[in-house]
């Protein structure tokens, strides 16, 4: 037995008055869950504690909640585990983030996770005709789809996605995850009408921010993220769908900008992200940015030799690999979620106090 | 120590006084640069989100020129390859029947990738290879009474796991402790290790501005003098555009923002000039008394 000390945010809407800090300390082993911390003090010290649980083994995904700054469950995180995560002293418990307060630790989920969720349709809509037994599908097409299935709808990525803080129509890692769980089922007919729906909008896969919250936050590793990815890379690939929000061009007039130059050449990645210099769409972004652009070439920052002229060419061989891969008649996606790790690291790859350094980039 | 130098591409194009910096502040450090000027780009994500495999490539073929050379590691200057290039390097490790296929097609250029090349961004190298304590040792004029916001870069501290965060690698604490050794004071505000907005700004890019203006007006309110970071897409978004940035948040910034081998540089006594502090669009000059803060603590 070892004894906690937990910070809990306190806030109830309905009192009238401003979140407060509340503080307990409880007696348990520290392999005991941040949860049975909660509910000890609850039920030992005060009793309006607010937290929602159910299944207490990490299932059921209630107890989401922010654990020394950081999202996840309160079930299966183990008291030391989470003493050590933070300064060592307290363990400090808040709700998850991106979502109002109903109470203490208990958000509304209602108010945009689940809203979230509903918005993507998260149910099969099947293939006619419908077989009259079971579907029949390849193994490997819904081995492809068990890592989104893997979500218990907790909420800890919504909770940490930079995005949504900015953004709070955005549909969301969770939401989007979702969308991937049917359109990589080969048994639903409406790929193309729900990647048309997250790609056109203006608040869907693409404000995705690429900034790895969600599969840091997530118990389960779901990758939201690379759910998100994989959407994007069906949609602009298989379907060459061209959404309004430069999503789809954007990725285009990247993969061709390194194709020619090898190297970025950003002067003409704007332009073309918008559908190339002389497209209507650009146009009012250029002249908004032409500003910047003034400053930049008074600072000589960006030089007219090097916005007009391409100073790098892709070599031979980076155009030869471009060209074999995007020739290939399907693409060859590795997940490790999958296929597990077969090769396992090298000692100390990456250690600098291993010796390992030594070899370093020669090995 | 000698390095298989990757600079990246925006260190080359919009950023310049990145490139640059990184070449004056080297020979301070005992760092020999191995250019890989054969190298092509790392993908920031967008190749990989393309097609996986591609970029898988590309950087294996960055990977192998590195191991060409007589570099004791690889090193970038930029935290965005840094976590392109180790997304795909975790890919290419996991799996000896990927790499072959992956090998298969740099075979056409003559090259192979073998397995475990060690990557680190400078600020890795800073701390890790170099030593605090060393650093220390080489300060010729301390970063006193300047105040200093870290500012990471999502690709350098997530996902913890592949970029090596662990009890003995606090990699995500890096940037403070590097900022201390120079002699400044750490800020501590709410953006640090958030998001610039920058892969995002054709597509909302008003919720990528916000981003950008939300953390600058955030280190502002905790009194920082300036930014500094790893990485040059966050300083595209957080220095270049800054003016809009403002705009969308709806008050007056006016931050500089600097580059890690900069602040380094200016500790190590280098002039603004020689660092190229000159190219940034927030001018450091404008808000920073050198001859108050910096210039005062060499003289104390």
């Amino acid at each position: 037995m070892a004894e906690f000390k937990l910070r809990l945010r306190r806030y109830d809407p309905e009192s009238g008055e401003p979140p407060y800090w509340d503080k307990h300390t409880v007696e348990l082993d520290p392999h005991r869950s941040v949860l049975d911390g909660i509910l000890e003090a609850k039920d030992s010290q005060d009793g309006t504690i607010g937290i929602r649980c159910s299944c207490r083994q990490g299932i059921c995904g209630s107890c989401g909640v922010r654990i020394n700054g950081k999202p996840g469950l309160a079930c299966n995180t183990h008291l030391d585990e989470a003493l050590a995560r933070g300064d060592g002293q307290e363990i400090v418990v808040e709700p998850m983030g991106n979502m109002p307060v109903i109470k203490d630790l208990i958000v509304d989920m209602d108010a945009v996770h689940w809203r979230k969720i509903q918005s993507v349709t998260p149910w099969l809509l099947p293939r006619e005709p419908v077989p009259e037994r079971e579907y029949l599908v390849a193994r490997e097409a819904m081995v492809d789809v068990t890592q989104s299935m893997a979500c218990i709808q907790c909420g800890a990525c919504v909770s940490d996605c930079l995005a949504m803080e900015v953004d709070p129509l955005f549909t969301g890692p969770a939401a989007l995850a979702k969308a991937y769980r049917f359109v990589g089922d080969p048994r639903d007919s409406e790929h193309y009408e729900r990647l048309r729906y997250v790609a056109e909008d203006p608040h869907g896969m693409y404000t995705c921010t690429h900034c790895f919250k969600c599969v840091d936050a997530c118990p389960k590793d779901v990758n939201p993220m690379g759910q998100i990815m994989r959407l994007r890379r069906i949609a602009g690939t298989d379907f060459e769908i061209e959404d309004r929000n430069n999503g789809f061009r954007h990725e285009h007039a990247f993969v061709k900008n390194i194709h020619r130059n090898g190297l970025l050449h950003e002067a003409d990645l704007l332009p073309d992200s918008y559908g190339g210099k002389f497209d209507p769409r650009a146009l009012p972004e250029l002249l908004s940015s032409i500003p910047i652009v003034i400053k930049g070439v008074l600072r000589g920052k960006i030089t007219p030799t090097k916005a007009l002229l391409h100073p790098h060419k892709a070599s031979k061989d980076v155009r030869a690999i471009f060209e074999r891969i995007e020739g290939e008649p399907a693409r060859y996606e590795l997940n490790l979620y999958v296929t597990g790790t077969d090769d396992p690291p090298l000692q100390g790859a990456g250690d600098a106090d291993s010796g390992a350094a030594t070899e370093g980039a020669k090995r | 120590m000698k390095v298989a130098y990757w600079p990246g591409c925006v260190s080359r194009g919009f950023t310049p006084e990145l490139h640059g910096a990184m070449a004056a502040v080297a020979p301070l450090l005992d760092i020999e640069l191995i250019e890989l000027d054969r190298g092509a780009c790392c993908g920031a994500g967008v190749i990989a989100e393309h097609n996986q495999e591609l970029a898988d490539t590309l950087n294996a073929r960055t990977f192998a020129l590195a191991q060409q050379t007589d570099g004791e590691l690889m090193m970038n200057i930029c935290s965005t390859c840094q976590g392109a290039q180790s997304e795909c390097q975790e890919r290419l490790d996991a799996n000896a029947e990927y790499r072959e296929h992956v090998n298969a097609t740099l075979a056409g250029g003559g090259l192979r990738y073998e397995k475990g090349v060690v990557n680190k961004n400078f600020l890795w190298v800073l701390v890790e290879e170099i030593g605090l304590e060393q650093l220390r040792s080489l300060v010729k004029r301390p970063l006193a009474n300047l105040r200093v916001g870290p500012f990471y870069g999502c690709y350098i501290v997530r996902p913890a796991s592949r970029v090596g965060i662990d009890h003995e690698h606090p990699r995500d604490k890096y940037l403070g402790q590097v900022i201390e050794a120079l002699g400044g004071t750490v800020i501590d505000y709410a953006g640090s290790h958030k998001c610039c907005g920058f892969p995002i700004i054709t597509m909302n890019k008003t919720a990528s501005l916000m981003q950008a203006g939300r953390h600058i007006g955030d280190a502002i309110d905790a009194d920082a003098d300036c930014l500094v970071t790893p990485c040059p897409l966050c300083h595209l978004n957080l220095d270049l555009q800054q003016p809009l940035a403002a705009g969308v948040v709806g008050r007056e910034l006016g931050l500089p923002v600097l580059h890690l081998p900069q602040l380094v540089g200016l500790a190590l006594g280098l002039t603004p000039k020689q660092l190229g502090m000159g190219r940034h669009i927030v001018k450091p000059r404008a808000v920073i008394d050198w001859s108050q803060s910096v210039v005062a603590g060499a003289a104390a």
